[in-house]
């Protein structure tokens, strides 16, 4: 402390020679880099790619255009619902009703674009009326959580049972009800043309860049350090890398040529979503219940009012997800919002590093793990394996995603609570 | 001439049912002090401090802040008045970091909902700087990654950043190492000297006998009396504790006005 300390230095004070506090530096440095985002998506990065050279290996049509362009069509809807997964994790909450639930607004979706049925709507109108029953529906199952007190898992399993048996009493007079809707279509199956491909890429890597620049000059002019501007320099060149990547094999697809919609709408929640959780007062203080409760309580926060917000978030990315999924199948049966769905989409969130307990996790996380389920599933198929397969190899792959997660936890335990 | 005191609680009566907590409890804070209140298990500390901070309100008594009268119901009225509670474990979110923990609740936002991290950053930075806490490595770092005394610490800042006037500290050093605890009571004598009140809460009398001015001794939920720390010593504070005393220690009024001077 001796010599004092600068505005520009990363801590407050100079690190003191406190024994212990030396000894855990190793850790922290460790631990400071997991949240820096370091190290913290390398593993199942790392997984991914082993699994797409696998498959490459296995099928010889899986490493093509096409098939990367259908996994990511594939995986939109499971996307949606997983980026609502992610919050109501950050809680320590569960929701078990979305796969339902977006069978319920997949059947809205299809109902009120119905020709001739009295209550048809543009294509947009429908799925607005279809994602705000769903938001509405989250809110309430989420009042009953948050105000009641009443276990989120013992709420939502109940929502589970009964949006399936709503799904299942009007199906099963309707039968199929088939969505003629071009908008409502478009979402799963509408690909962009090569120049728009193009274009869209170059907006979101300069606006992704134009953030970052942004964020730099803010905390020049506030006299706060700048930690590590590698990373920053990394990141927005693995953005462009990512988005540009992702265009250029998209365009080189064959039967549905150019950037895929779904993709596009993926990206664009993506964002959105990030920016409210780590941007915003909102989503910090969602991570602030998630962590403690009582101290988000004690520091003036309206912790009901947080948790209904989520469990609505969770619920409208559920009818996003379920208009998407019934688009994909420009129907709507009796199996819809069913299988394994749900699961799946909880299994993306956990995969990419979301905690059951809690706290932590990111909206990316989502999906990645949503990436990693759609590849193995696509992969598996493709390569002639059984659905049993599928399943197994998921299950492991989960296994292993959540026993990280211990572990990393555990090593921050020590001496946290 | 006496100096008015911050916080003044007269006849302060409290029943849970058939329990009576508080019977009739005197308790005053001067501008500037480090107020300790002690006492054993049940004597009625917490619940005390519990109407002060607006969690609970006195069925009688009335209580002065800076000489007028009022009411407090809830957290929010008591942080209006500048009183800040800081709860024994209960405080910071372990998977925030310290500028976050910091701002809890009450974080800077720009016309779009944007957090203002770099100034919120920049002030925290200041804060845990006058208050000379200097042995965080990183205000980055998540909270789980710091020592007891740091999170303590970073505990006590929060409450003194947002312009409180009285501290109240529930047991700050309970859970706390030799060198933790002297971390946090280096960090109190330091807000007394900023001109801040505390009230130190502690079953320990060591730390009490260290770091305050006066000692007020609680027992089973009736005030024993007060003490100046220059003027008593930890045997006779433990038998006020423990077996009271029958009637107030002579001179304690007269010597109220000194510590004006």
């Amino acid at each position: 402390m001796s010599s004092d300390v600068d505005v520009a230095a990363p801590g407050i004070g100079l690190p003191e020679g406190d024994e212990a506090e030396a000894q855990a530096g190793l850790w922290r440095r460790a631990y400071d880099n997991l949240r820096a985002g370091n190290l913290g998506i390398l593993p199942i990065v790392i997984g991914l790619a082993l699994i797409v050279v696998f498959f490459s290996y296995k099928a010889t049509n899986f490493f093509t255009a096409d098939n990367f362009n259908n996994i990511i069509v594939q995986m939109a809807g499971l996307t949606m619902l997983a980026f609502g997964v992610v919050f109501v994790l950050l809680l320590g909450e569960i929701d078990l009703s979305i796969g339902y639930l977006s069978g319920i607004a997949a059947l809205a979706v299809a109902e009120f674009q119905l020709p001739g049925s009295g209550h048809a709507y543009p294509g947009v109108v429908a799925i607005a009326i279809a994602v705000g029953l769903c938001a509405l529906i989250g809110g309430a199952q989420g009042s009953v959580v948050a105000l009641v007190g009443v276990p989120s898992f013992v709420v939502t399993l109940a929502g589970l049972l009964i949006w399936q048996g709503v799904i299942l009493q009007v199906l099963e007079i309707k039968g199929v009800i088939v969505i003629q809707d071009k908008w409502i279509n478009d979402t799963a199956n509408y690909y962009f043309t090569s120049r728009a491909g193009w274009i869209i890429a170059a907006v979101v890597t300069g606006s992704y860049a134009l953030a970052m620049l942004g964020s730099v000059v803010g905390k020049l002019r506030a006299g706060v350090a700048i930690r590590s501007p590698l990373l920053i320099v990394a990141k927005v060149l693995g953005v462009a890398a990512a988005t540009f990547g992702t265009v250029a094999i998209s365009n080189h697809a064959n039967v549905p040529n150019g950037l895929p919609l779904a993709g596009v709408l993926v990206v664009i929640f993506l964002i959105g979503l990030t920016f409210l959780a780590k941007r915003t007062p909102f989503g910090r203080h969602v991570y602030a219940v998630g962590g403690n409760a009582e101290a988000a309580r004690r520091a003036g926060i309206n912790v009901p009012r947080i948790r209904i917000i989520v469990f609505m978030i969770s619920g409208a990315m559920a009818g996003v997800g379920g208009v998407i999924l019934a688009a994909r199948l420009n129907s709507v049966d009796l199996n819809v919002g069913g299988g394994t769905l749900l699961l799946d989409a909880i299994s993306a969130a956990v995969i990419g590093g979301t905690s059951l307990f809690g706290g932590r996790g990111e909206v990316r996380s989502a999906l990645i793990g949503a990436l990693v389920i759609a590849t193995v599933s696509n992969g598996l198929n493709t390569a002639g394996y059984k659905t049993g397969t599928i399943y197994i190899v998921t299950g492991v792959i989960l296994l292993l995603a959540v026993t990280l997660d211990t572990v990393a936890r555990r090593l921050q335990a020590r001496s946290g609570r | 001439m006496s100096e008015t005191p911050i916080l003044q609680l007269r006849g302060i009566t409290k029943s849970f049912g058939s329990v009576q907590a508080l019977a009739d409890v005197d308790f005053e804070v001067l501008p500037g002090e480090v107020m300790a209140l002690v006492g054993d298990n049940g004597a009625g500390k917490s619940t005390l401090v519990k109407c002060v901070a607006g969690t609970h309100s006195p069925d009688s008594g009335e209580i002065l802040f800076e000489g007028k009268p009022v009411t407090i119901h809830g957290p929010k009225d008591a942080a209006k008045l500048g009183i800040e509670v800081v709860y024994q474990d209960l405080a910071l979110c372990d998977n925030l970091d310290v500028v976050q923990n910091m701002y809890l609740g009450r974080e800077e936002r720009d016309w779009l909902w944007r957090l203002k991290e770099p100034l919120m950053e920049q002030r925290t930075a200041d804060t845990l700087r006058s208050l000379s806490v200097t042995t965080i490595r990183s205000i980055r770092q998540p909270v789980a990654s710091l020592s007891g005394g740091q999170r303590q610490s970073v505990a006590v800042a929060k409450a003194v950043q947002w312009n409180s006037r009285l501290v109240i500290l529930d047991e700050p050093t309970a859970a706390l190492g030799v060198a933790q605890t002297r971390q946090v009571l280096e960090l109190v004598k330091r807000l007394g000297d900023q001109g801040l009140s505390v009230v130190l809460i502690s079953h320990n009398l060591h730390d009490v006998f260290e770091v305050a001015t006066r000692i007020t001794v609680l027992r089973l939920g009736r005030d024993v009396g007060v003490y100046e720390r220059e003027k008593t010593t930890q045997q006779e504070v433990v038998q006020a504790i423990t077996a009271g005393i029958p009637t107030r220690v002579a001179g304690i009024p007269e010597t109220t006005p000194e510590l004006a001077s």
